[in-house]
């Protein structure tokens, strides 16, 4: 029966491969690179204080970062193309990150440390989320067209406020925030909450998987199947938006990510979202692994906005891809 | 069982009188549903499947009101296939078909060896098994027709709704899928059609149920409706009517 479902294991357990190497690599390349040799004698505890520093200090929560912010971004991309029914989606389609990057650019322009940078582009990130969804509800129901629309038009008024704020900043204060804006994992220290809602999420996903399938679908066909549609449309909202805001909080808005990672999987593993879902998260988070590896190494000391970076190795990748599907 | 009842049923177009309906379809029945374009046709139908609420009156399913049920127990017990289908994302033929079955998993069930072979056998009653690995966006419209009954089929519920089930199909399938649909009938199922073809409709349904434009309904048996008194002003078209193997068929007069 395995070849007529066609559900192999095997590209999962290749991304699963893909991301330890992934996050390998991150940890040896850098200022001073260390060999698997050395790496193993950090990790047992061996070697010495510079290795070790380096190791469990900067490179692995960075790395183990980047890793949730792309898996949280990819999955979150995934789903908020399964809600709107429409493959061009992304995580930031509702205005979500242009909420998160007023309360940033708020807090820098205020002169804030990170911990409060954070919490203000999450607090605005979850703001947009309400606002869109507010209005787009109405008088009424929604629909996902109607989402969309007051999705892209608060993103467009965000992008209006964004330009106003970096008009009028001071500027020695503008390198930070277009680092911010477009996307930077240098303040990244602590992994393990984006870390925890990935897995989380993985694990709540499962069991909602073939109801998405079915979702993605129509409202109609899927209501007609047996699935209970507007709360499962509301949940999915409410957790895109969740793990977005974590990612634009962790590390701003990375773009691209969300976008592409749901794409290119498709052409791979087919749209089942039971198998779409976790390698969303496992590939997502590779990209951004191999990404900041590169931003923060091609002209180290300096370091490239890990944005750039993840457009630059997706763009072809997605090109090639799409190119060799039919 | 698959006793679908509607009880003072006004369903919910707007600006149009209430003129309550009922109906009731009891198993082993093949009904369909006839009227001129914008009727409500495709309304009556969501809502006795409990898609679209009704402006007043109730739909019972086997004596318990639809209202009070689940979305899921509905699905068990009743399918649909729609007169559209949006395809925005890539499945396959059989990926398709074993939707079918989502009802009756549970969120942690895999779909399991029965359910592929209900999938594939429906696939092979459509006439369509051939084409289980190709992507829907690559098939023609009959085919995806086809699949789509071969979805319902899968799912196999006790009451079969239909919405033009014989759109976009040649002769051959449409004459096909209605011997399936009369087939399924026999087996104990209660079968609901919209359709246009009149003769389809005085070939394989035993009732029928006439929709004018203005809301009001006629219910009744196929042989003491399907007559050109009676259809012609239904569709505002003058009809003759002939006899062929004992079935009567309809031509329209210039």
């Amino acid at each position: 029966m395995r070849r007529l479902r066609g559900h192999s294991s095997l590209p999962l357990g290749m991304l699963a491969l893909a991301a330890l190497g992934a996050l390998l690599l991150a940890l040896s390349l850098g200022s001073a690179p260390l060999s698997l040799s050395e790496l193993w004698a950090a990790a047992r505890g061996q070697g010495g204080l510079l290795a070790s520093t380096l190791v469990w200090e900067l490179r692995l929560p960075r790395a183990l970062s980047a890793f949730a912010v792309g898996g949280l971004l990819a999955v979150a991309g995934a789903l908020m193309q399964v809600l709107l029914r429409n493959p061009l989606a992304d995580p930031y389609v509702l205005g979500l990150s242009g909420g998160a990057s007023i309360g940033a650019l708020a807090a820098m322009l205020a002169g804030l440390g990170a911990l409060l940078i954070s919490s203000a582009a999450f607090a605005g990130a979850l703001f947009s989320t309400l606002l869109v969804f507010g209005l787009a509800h109405g008088r009424g129901g929604w629909t996902p067209a109607r989402l969309l629309l007051t999705g892209v038009v608060v993103a467009s008024g965000w992008g209006a406020v964004i330009t106003l704020m970096l008009a009028l900043s001071p500027a020695e204060r503008l390198p930070g925030m277009l680092y911010w804006l477009m996307g930077d994992l240098a303040y990244a220290r602590a992994p393990w909450p984006p870390l925890l809602l990935l897995m989380g999420v993985c694990a709540v996903l499962v069991p909602l998987g073939r109801s998405l399938n079915v979702l993605a679908r129509g409202a109609l066909p899927a209501a007609a199947l047996g699935v209970n549609v507007r709360p499962l449309e509301w949940g999915i909202y409410i957790l895109a938006s969740l793990l977005t805001a974590a990612a634009v909080t962790t590390a701003g808005s990375i773009g691209f990510v969300g976008l592409v990672i749901p794409h290119m999987l498709r052409l791979i593993v087919g749209n089942d979202q039971r198998r779409l879902l976790p390698a969303c998260a496992l590939a997502g988070g590779t990209l951004l692994v191999l990404a900041d590896t590169l931003a923060r190494t091609v002209i180290a000391p300096e370091q490239l906005p890990v944005g750039v970076i993840t457009a630059l190795l997706g763009v072809p990748t997605f090109l090639f891809l799409l190119h060799r599907s039919r | 069982m698959g006793l679908l009842a509607a009880h003072q049923l006004v369903i919910d177009v707007p600006n149009r009188p209430a003129q309550p309906l009922d109906l009731t379809i009891t198993p082993g029945q093949v009904w369909g549903v006839l009227g001129p374009n914008g009727a409500g046709k495709t309304t009556l139908l969501h809502t006795l499947a409990g898609l679209r609420a009704p402006r007043s009156g109730s739909v019972t399913l086997d004596d318990t009101p639809l209202a009070s049920l689940g979305r899921r127990q509905v699905a068990q017990r009743l399918g649909l296939v729609f007169q559209e289908r949006m395809e925005s994302f890539p499945a396959t033929v059989l990926e398709t078909a074993l939707i079918g079955r989502h009802p009756f998993l549970s969120a942690w069930q895999q779909e399991g060896r029965a359910d592929y072979t209900r999938a594939q056998h429906a696939l092979e009653c459509l006439d369509i098994a051939h084409l289980r690995d190709r992507l829907m966006s690559t098939l023609s419209g009959g085919e995806r027709q086809r699949v789509a009954l071969a979805t319902l089929l899968t799912q196999d519920p006790a009451i079969w709704l239909a919405d033009e089930p014989t759109n976009h199909l040649d002769l051959h399938h449409q004459s096909a899928v209605m011997a399936l649909m009369a087939e399924q009938a026999g087996k104990g199922k209660s079968v609901v059609m919209c359709l246009h073809d009149l003769n389809l409709a005085a070939r394989w349904c035993d009732h029928v149920l006439l929709l004018y434009p203005n809301g009001e309904a006629r219910v009744g048996e196929r042989d003491a409706l399907l007559i050109t008194e009676i259809l012609e002003p239904l569709f505002q078209q003058r009809l003759a009517m002939g006899d062929i193997d004992g079935n009567r068929v309809f031509m329209p007069r210039g």
